[in-house]
């Protein structure tokens, strides 16, 4: 009797891949629990930590503030013909400012930087594995976890709320200049009316929530570019696999996040 | 006036640490005793064992793959052996706490095979980053005279602001040795400090080591597949083979030795000289 090779495989192939996803989650979970135990212990890299601010915030401003004003653009442009449709265009302004506020700034921008951030972070860590020199910082007595991972997670942590602010600022002028464009309005006017139907309760969550996905962003991009393996193959392996796990696991902490803020601030 | 005493206290400490291990009847600074590791099926380390005193330089020889940088990764605490113990100034660097570990990385300089050099520092940054860490007593004048003098003393003055990228792969091995030295260490290792080099790049690195050494009074282990570097740099050499030391002596004992890889060795070294 002979036995297909492609089916016996695959049956194999599914305990490995699940024993390497547990295998994933639990060196990940290792690694966060070791890099906050080295952050938490001085001294503090504050040097690197301003470093890494500027290279995850001021560096990723234009991106962002540029991709929050595409959006804001379309979202005047998309819904402006809908709400006509059911004789509501004077709630434009209020669904750009709810949507661009609660939702599309903060996905927006973590989406940017995971690309952007994470990218980089896993690829700079990664070609700093293969080369030696995250194992030359640690035959020089100092912790790269704490020199390396634990400041730019801090610096993503912090970056985000900021980079956000920015991305739903510039989502709601363009959003405002594409309306007016459109049929006029004065922005006080547009800020106001937008402002009715949105308030600190609706802004606050859902900025703060971006912490979140700095921290994601930063560990996960961290956690890859540290493991690398192998030559520049690795070092590119690394970064794409950081951009793609932490997009990925950044939209389903949003599922979560947004049931909980649902939760508490209802 | 802190900061004198501070100066005084650690070059006491530096003072009392030095008698300590370069007396002749001092304990040996290395001690490896039955080290085993394996990758996978692979058993690269099988059983090895060796002793190193200050003021000695044990030249470790092998062909690629016979695990004489997993040796020194295990040594410095890179790498945990599966068996037997490595210690460095009476720490086992496998199964110490991690305060203890990084102290006895303070008194170790390690050299890389490819130098390892960050590369987004400068050379002078690069020499400047353990005493950055952990000199913090010193200021920025004092740093920045530490960091010339090491430069001046593996040859490399007026290089200092240059990018790792910008300077060969010799000059490179020296920054890392200026780095290695930074923390006047006691005990330094070096993986394949010649590796790649032009041989009169490789005689003048053979040279700085043998300076350094004389020197600081370290006790060195040298990992190397070039027995002319071995011969001149070493006090001992110890060959490896498939995980194991074949032989360990001076030079001239491996001479006398009728072992086939030893005499390939020997008869390679013969061929160059």
């Amino acid at each position: 009797m002979s036995t297909n090779p492609t089916a016996v495989s695959a049956v194999h192939s599914k305990p490995n891949l699940l024993l390497g996803m547990l295998e994933w989650f639990g060196e990940f979970g290792i690694f966060v629990w070791q890099v906050l135990c080295a952050a938490i212990k001085p001294p503090f890299e504050f040097k690197e930590f301003v470093r890494q601010l500027d290279e995850v915030g001021s560096r990723s401003l234009p991106l962002v503030m540029l991709a929050g004003a595409a959006t804001g653009t379309v979202l005047a442009l998309e819904t402006r013909q809908s709400l006509v449709q059911f004789g509501a265009k004077s709630l434009l302004p209020t669904t750009i400012v709810y949507s661009v506020i609660t939702e599309m700034g903060p996905i927006i921008t973590a989406l940017v930087v995971s690309g952007r951030v994470g990218a980089g972070i896993g690829a700079e860590l990664a070609a700093m594995k293969v080369t030696e020199q995250i194992d030359a910082i640690a035959t020089s007595a100092v912790d790269p976890r704490r020199l390396l991972a634990s400041t730019r997670i801090a610096a993503c942590i912090i970056a985000m709320p900021l980079l956000t602010l920015a991305a739903s600022f510039s989502g709601v002028f363009m959003g405002w200049v594409a309306s007016t464009l459109m049929e006029p309005i004065t922005l006080v006017r547009f800020i106001n009316q937008g402002f009715q139907g949105a308030g600190f309760k609706d802004f606050l969550p859902s900025t703060f929530k971006t912490c979140v996905f700095g921290l994601i962003i930063g560990c996960v991009a961290s956690f890859q570019g540290m493991r690398a393996r192998g030559g520049a193959q690795g070092v590119g392996s690394s970064a794409t696999t950081s951009v793609v796990l932490s997009s990925l696991f950044v939209i389903l902490a949003d599922v979560v996040l947004v049931k909980i803020i649902l939760l508490i601030w209802s | 006036m802190r900061q004198i005493e501070r100066l005084v206290m650690h070059a006491m400490e530096n003072e009392a640490q030095f008698k300590e291990v370069s007396g002749e009847n001092s304990a040996p600074a290395i001690i490896v005793s039955n080290l085993v590791k394996s990758f996978g099926p692979q058993r690269v380390l099988d059983g090895i064992s060796f002793e190193v005193r200050r003021g000695e330089t044990l030249a470790i020889l092998g062909r690629s793959g016979t695990g004489k940088s997993v040796t020194l990764r295990i040594l410095v605490g890179l790498e945990p052996p599966d068996e037997g113990n490595a210690s460095v100034l009476g720490v086992d660097m496998n199964g110490a706490s991690a305060r203890e570990i990084d102290d006895a990385r303070k008194q170790m300089g390690f050299l890389f095979q490819h130098a390892a050099l960050y590369d987004s520092l400068t050379v002078a940054e690069n020499v400047a980053f353990p005493l950055v860490h952990h000199r913090r007593d010193l200021n920025a004048q004092q740093r920045t005279d530490r960091v010339h003098e090491l430069l001046a003393e593996v040859g490399l003055e007026g290089h200092g602001k240059k990018m790792p990228s910008d300077i060969s792969g010799g000059m490179q091995k020296r920054v890392g040795l200026a780095r290695a030295l930074a923390l006047d260490p006691v005990v330094l290792l070096l993986d394949e400090p010649t590796a790649g080099l032009d041989p009169i790049s490789s005689a003048e690195i053979d040279q700085l080591v043998m300076k350094l050494q004389k020197e600081y009074n370290l006790a060195s282990i040298v990992v190397t597949h070039d027995m002319v570097s071995a011969r001149t740099i070493a006090t001992r050499i110890a060959l490896m083979d498939e995980g194991k030391i074949v032989i360990e002596g001076s030079y001239e004992e491996l001479q006398q030795s009728k072992e086939r890889i030893v005499m390939e060795f020997l008869q390679r070294d013969l061929e160059q000289v």
